[in-house]
């Protein structure tokens, strides 16, 4: 139950944090998607995202600082690995489950529905 | 520099009846105004209007209210393009004339080359300008219907002008499905069109004069906040119709700008505050009008349709009834386009004003050349 609530909070936070650089600033939503997964890279580069996540869960890495994160990481990961070619293999490898459900069930979706918009 | 004479407040200019004849024969005055001296009628207007704008405080004034927003159309445009067609149409039933019967077609749209008026216009064969003037286009077209008709070089006119909230949104910002939030300043496109019927004779008020607005751009870039660009705009050609004419705010019973909404109506009102004139309870917006407060629409409402459907919907009928006997509508356009906004490109913004008046008022009262 306490794992609920940290996510809750954690995750509340990041989109709080979001929801007011929208109200607050000129910024539109693509220049906000953009910016948080950079800001989600950065932390994680400093090394500070792994704590958040290991406090919040899913509620660090299901938002778009998320995937920052997530891009970093196997970058990390890779280049220990594979020495630095692993800066170009490594974000993709890590963040492949979410790119490639994200275009088959967009391509689903698009053949099941009609746009309305 | 466009704003220059709004800012200093100067006087008048012009005087009724002082105009000189000269190349234009009194059809132009001052700088900006033309005087239609044969009095083009408004023979019949017929508004037609989204579900959204008829559950609005006008909802009962429009001729035809759609329980969708797509009336069995396959996308948006086309939705739009019969809520065009049907306004057209029905304005010129209303006027017992045929569409064969009328001169010219008048009109115009939010969307890329025009594609709802063109649409409607390839159903209706009526010869056909497209016009566009953002959401000043009813002012515009109007304009243009009372030049054509009092330059006889036609007996009947028709303008028109059309929005859609869904394929406005399309255009200029993100398709509706991507939820995206709206801030407090932005406003709501109406989905609606209204179509006006101008005649050489006949019964109904008659269009005496029309101020052409210049393009006046304050630098504002932000096209969620379309209310402060274009209220400049509104003042500007306010302000230089009553140089103009000779005419004050208290000449008219109503003067009604297109689509500021809550956000520039008072900018527009602070605007000629400064300049020396002070519209007061006969001032409001068709933008604030469309709809209550409680149907989330932001600062208010906007778009071609937001105009024409008030104009040929409510004003109209309080043209009709005398309770308004003499009316400017100002209609307000942000003319930007996706691409000048993605390239940084700061708003221009216009504003038109025509002046419609019933027919007793114009014997009576300070006519115009």
């Amino acid at each position: 139950m306490v794992d609920f609530l940290l996510a809750f909070a954690v995750g509340g936070a990041i989109c709080v944090a979001a929801q007011l650089v929208l109200d607050l600033t000129k910024l539109t939503p693509a220049h906000i998607m953009v910016l948080f997964v950079s800001l989600g890279a950065v932390v994680s580069g400093l090394g500070l995202y792994g704590p958040l996540v290991k406090i919040g869960g899913a509620g660090a890495t299901v938002p778009l600082t998320g995937f920052g994160h997530a891009l970093v990481q196997g970058m990390l990961e890779d280049v220990r690995q594979f020495g630095i070619l692993g800066l170009f293999s490594g974000g993709l490898r890590a963040t492949a489950v979410g790119i490639t459900s994200a275009v088959v069930f967009g391509y689903l979706m698009a053949i099941l529905f009609n746009p309305k918009g | 520099m466009p704003g220059q004479g709004l800012r200093e407040g100067k006087e008048p200019r012009y005087q009724l009846g002082l105009q000189p004849k000269g190349f234009t024969d009194g059809k132009k005055i001052g700088k900006q105004t033309v005087v239609f001296h044969n009095r083009p009628v408004v023979l019949a207007t017929a508004s037609v209007a989204g579900p959204k704008e008829g559950k609005g405080p006008l909802g009962r004034y429009y001729d035809i209210v759609k329980e969708d927003t797509l009336f069995g159309e396959r996308t948006w445009e086309k939705a739009e393009a019969r809520l065009l067609e049907e306004a057209a149409n029905l304005a010129v039933k209303k006027a017992n004339l045929k569409t064969q019967e009328v001169d010219y077609l008048l009109a115009g749209d939010l969307l890329n080359q025009l594609i709802a008026s063109n649409l409607a216009a390839r159903e209706i064969s009526i010869p056909f300008l497209g016009l566009y003037g953002a959401c000043a286009t009813m002012s515009e077209a109007l304009t243009l219907a009372a030049v054509l008709v009092d330059g006889r070089y036609g007996k009947y006119a028709l303008a028109a002008a059309s929005s859609h909230h869904d394929s406005a949104e399309r255009q200029y910002r993100y398709p509706t499905e991507m939820g995206n939030q709206r801030p407090p300043t932005a406003q709501w496109t109406v989905t609606g069109a209204g179509a006006a019927l101008v005649g050489a004779s006949g019964e109904g008020p008659v269009i005496t004069c029309a101020t052409v607005g210049t393009v006046v751009d304050i630098g504002l870039k932000d096209p969620n906040d379309m209310g402060s660009a274009m209220a400049p705009a509104a003042a500007e050609t306010i302000w230089q119709h009553f140089q103009d004419t000779g005419r004050k705010p208290e000449d008219y019973d109503l003067i009604a700008t297109g689509d500021l909404a809550s956000v520039g109506k008072g900018i527009a009102l602070d605007l000629l505050k400064k300049s020396g004139f002070h519209l007061g309870r006969n001032y409001t917006d068709c933008g604030v009008m469309v709809y209550d407060p409680s149907q989330d629409v932001q600062a208010g409402a906007s778009g071609c349709g937001c105009s024409a459907i008030v104009f040929a919907g409510y004003l109209m009928k309080e043209l009709a009834e005398g309770r308004i006997q003499r009316l400017l509508l100002v209609a307000t356009g942000a003319l930007l386009s996706p691409t000048s906004y993605q390239q940084g490109e700061s708003i221009p913004c216009i504003a038109h004003a025509v002046a419609v008046e019933n027919q007793r008022s114009v014997k009576g009262g300070a006519g115009i050349g």
